[in-house]
């Protein structure tokens, strides 16, 4: 996203909800009439267990300044088990990105509940204030993607 | 003839970066040389070759063509070239040197490549005669002479001074506007260092190598040889060999989705990939074992077919000292030899 | 070393054990061996090399060889137990078509490293009492040993064979190493400084891909990065985010099955360390998840094939360590 010097700096978020649990609480938090920030955009994925770190990596390229990631709590996937690899694989992942000098506070994993849509609300509200500190991914932009 | 002490030379790499880009091999903290943009203070490398030749000059491993926009059904055509400066590559070696002569036959032929044209046109050569080559080089295999490397322009070294000769209009151009740093010196010593060069030309390890069994004429002879199974057995079908290579010239062109728009960019290909010249119908070349045949019958056979007998090789060495399991074009002329 | 192994190969021959032999070829100078089979007690006597340079992993190969006809005899180093251990655990190779022979490692040299010191035009070389003479074009220069150690085997993890049917010379024991020390030294620079470092590095490298074929755990039939319908297919690293891309997913892709043989390093035409990333991973297995080591065992099950309801949350990695 540009950073317009007339405007603040709008983020881009892209989140990935889980079908059963977070993408509910994200219905709830809309039909609740709770606000989260239209940077936000939602993708919704079967399991937080579908998403690959390729997904992750792919959405930073295409211009997103911070990917969350929101499944069920852990021992309440709906596949049983599902979210305790993804728990795994997230967290090697997060510390590569760390390793590798990209802002830490760029990604995250937050476990919501179909029951949760106010932490749905307020968890989007904190990841898109941090976020919008951080200013632009610069470190792992695709430049051919940038928005002349 | 014009030369330069050695220790002046920073100065001249001033003098010619301050008009254009300036390129020259340089010593990375791992050891290996590069070409990199000049820059105040840069030190000229003393290694014989950087790891990635020269061809990135003129053919870069990655280009944008041209880029597409669509607004609903209308598609705009951008052509994203932009006005071209002039460059010097200061201290190509003769290998890389006759490299260009391979590259302008294929990019040069009709249809022009339009791309690579203006970058040659663009670009001075100016070489460096090798005085310590090493044991991989080969380039007295395909008649070229270390000692007398082609260019625009040459340079030797005799420890003390570079000396400067012209080959064509822009090397002159390129020694007359550093003339004022030049002065003329007496080329005893120069003769004497070339003299020691040659004599280590004659005894490197792979001097023996012959050509002499490869060409067109043996086309079917040499495809059809039963030595290539054993050959390629332990090739990983990793493109190293390919991309340090100065005449590996292969490409491919591709589209990249940028989301909003459409990004048509060429990249390197590597003869060793298994999606290499895939097409619509599928691969024509299924297995490792044949995908390693054409890397080599493209330089030793099918190139020397189409252009009087030229090979596709330099000699530079690269492959040899790169290649992660040690198989490269000489031990295929080995055991291809015909006897 | 190399007689006793050419000796025992040609007996396993003449009796049938096995049919053809994995080992190492002779070059055409005194460092460029080249992995190969041999079929027959001659090309054993004419080209099987055993010596310094012998460097290269050979598991890899007995993912297709294993595959064929009759029994093959492999030569396996300490380290290459590991990684066709790892193999035999993943289904790729077939354990009963592979004889193995442990032999004892040795630490392995790298010609680059000899170059990179600027000696050029070697023609032979030798270890004196720790000091290297090699004998050139120009001379006979003279270097510590241990530099020209291979990446690799400047921190060797274990000289115990894991898998192996017998054994030439002693087995060893599983060492403590200090392989780590560069990723610790990496994690407590800050981000700034380790981006700087990577992007140093990774901007080097050239796609050629050698990293990943040479890997023994990346055994893929058709790889995400070749293929034409992943969207992610790539030749070249046309800009900085893939050259970080594929790096981040190779290693990605092997962490838990890596056994930190290092072939990646050592293969890399541009010396790029990528080794730093297969061990960061490792670090962090060790440390979150209980120590593991791919290849180890053939039962066990990988670290990302397993949880733990009580594992540490993905926050973590916000709370410590250097920003």
């Amino acid at each position: 996203m540009q950073v317009n010097e007339n405007k603040e700096f709008e983020p881009l978020i892209v989140a990935f909800c889980c079908n059963w649990c977070s993408y509910a609480g994200a219905d709830l938090s809309g039909t609740n009439r709770l606000n989260y920030p239209t940077n936000v955009k939602i993708i919704r994925v079967p399991c937080s267990c579908r998403v690959n770190p390729m997904f992750i990596l792919r959405a930073f390229q295409r211009g997103a300044d911070g990917v969350i990631l929101c499944g069920c709590h852990p021992g309440d996937c709906h596949y049983t088990s599902g979210n305790y690899f993804t728990r795994r694989r997230m967290t090697l992942l997060f510390s590569m990105l760390d390793f590798l000098g990209i802002e830490r506070d760029r990604t995250r994993v937050e476990w919501v509940s179909a029951a949760e849509g106010a932490k749905f609300a307020a968890t989007m509200n904190e990841f898109t204030e941090a976020v919008k500190k951080l200013g632009p991914n610069r470190r792992l932009e695709d430049l051919r993607c940038r928005k002349q | 003839m014009l030369k330069i002490s050695l220790d002046r030379i920073n100065e001249l790499f001033e003098a010619i970066s301050a008009s254009q880009t300036l390129y020259i091999p340089t010593d990375r903290e791992d050891g290996a040389a590069e070409y990199r943009k000049y820059e105040s203070g840069m030190k000229l490398s003393n290694a014989l070759n950087t790891v990635r030749s020269a061809k990135d000059f003129f053919f870069p491993q990655t280009e944008n063509l041209v880029d597409f926009k669509m607004e609903g059904k209308n598609i705009e055509v951008i052509d994203i070239r932009k006005e071209s400066e002039d460059f010097v590559i200061f201290g190509a070696r003769a290998c890389d040197a006759r490299s260009f002569t391979i590259l302008d036959k294929v990019f040069l032929a009709e249809p022009v490549d339009s791309y690579y044209k203006t970058r040659r046109e663009h670009g001075t050569v100016v070489t460096m005669a090798c005085t310590r080559p090493s044991e991989t080089c080969f380039c007295g295999v395909f008649g070229i002479d270390a000692t007398a490397p082609e260019g625009d322009a040459a340079c030797w070294s005799d420890g003390e001074s570079i000396f400067f000769e012209a080959h064509n209009e822009k090397g002159k151009k390129f020694i007359d506007s550093i003339s004022s740093l030049l002065e003329d010196g007496d080329t005893a010593k120069l003769e004497e260092t070339r003299e020691k060069t040659r004599a280590i030309l004659k005894k490197l390890p792979l001097a023996g190598l012959s050509t002499e069994s490869f060409g067109g004429e043996r086309m079917m002879e040499h495809f059809n040889s039963e030595k290539w199974g054993e050959l390629s057995e332990s090739c990983l079908g990793c493109g190293t060999c390919t991309f340090v290579c100065p005449t590996c010239q292969c490409y491919d062109i591709k589209d990249f989705n940028t989301g909003h728009g459409i990004k048509r960019f060429r990249c390197w290909d590597s003869c060793m990939y298994s999606d290499f010249t895939k097409m619509a119908h599928g691969n024509p070349r299924l297995t490792q074992l044949e995908r390693f045949r054409q890397r080599f019958m493209h330089k030793l056979v099918y190139f020397p077919a189409n252009n009087n007998g030229e090979f596709g090789c330099v000699g530079c060495g690269r492959c040899l000292s790169k290649c992660p399991i040690s198989m490269n074009i000489v031990k295929v002329m080995k055991a291809l030899e015909v006897k | 070393m190399q007689e006793a192994m050419i000796n025992r190969a040609k007996q396993l021959l003449a009796d049938g054990t096995v049919n053809r032999v994995i080992g190492w070829k002779r070059g055409e100078f005194v460092y460029d061996v080249t992995p190969a089979i041999f079929e027959t007690a001659e090309e054993l006597d004419a080209e099987f090399v055993y010596d310094d340079f012998t460097a290269a992993n050979v598991s890899k190969y007995l993912v297709k060889e294993c595959k064929k006809e009759g029994k093959i005899l492999a030569f396996l180093k300490p380290c290459d137990t590991y990684s066709f251990n790892q193999l035999t655990k993943e289904h790729r190779v077939v354990r009963d078509n592979v004889y193995i022979i442990g032999i004892p490692g040795g630490p392995k040299l790298d010609a680059e490293k000899i170059k990179a010191k600027g000696i050029t035009g070697i023609l032979g070389a030798k270890n004196d009492n720790g000091t290297f003479v090699i004998e050139t074009l120009y001379g006979e220069e003279k270097m510590p040993y241990y530099e020209a150690l291979s990446t690799k085997c400047e921190s060797c993890k274990s000289k115990k064979h894991v898998v192996y049917d017998e054994l030439i010379g002693d087995d060893g024991e599983v060492l403590e190493s200090d392989r780590f020390d560069m990723v610790e030294k990496l994690e407590n620079m800050s981000a700034q400084e380790r981006y700087d470092f990577w992007r140093e590095q990774l901007s080097k490298c050239i796609r050629c891909n050698a990293c990943r074929n040479v890997c023994p755990a990346c055994t893929c039939e058709k790889c995400v990065f070749d293929n034409p319908d992943s969207g992610v297919e790539n030749k070249a690293p046309a800009d900085s985010f893939e050259e970080n891309m594929f790096h981040i997913i190779r290693a990605f892709h092997v962490a838990g099955r890596c056994t930190d043989c290092g072939e990646c390093s050592r293969v890399c035409p541009q010396n790029i360390p990528l080794h730093l990333l297969n061990r960061k991973f490792i670090k962090d297995i060790n440390s979150l998840y209980g120590n593991y080591q791919a290849g180890e065992d053939t039962t066990s099950r990988a670290p990302l094939n397993d949880y733990k309801t009580d594992d540490c949350e993905a926050s973590i990695v916000h709370e410590r360590g250097v920003e």
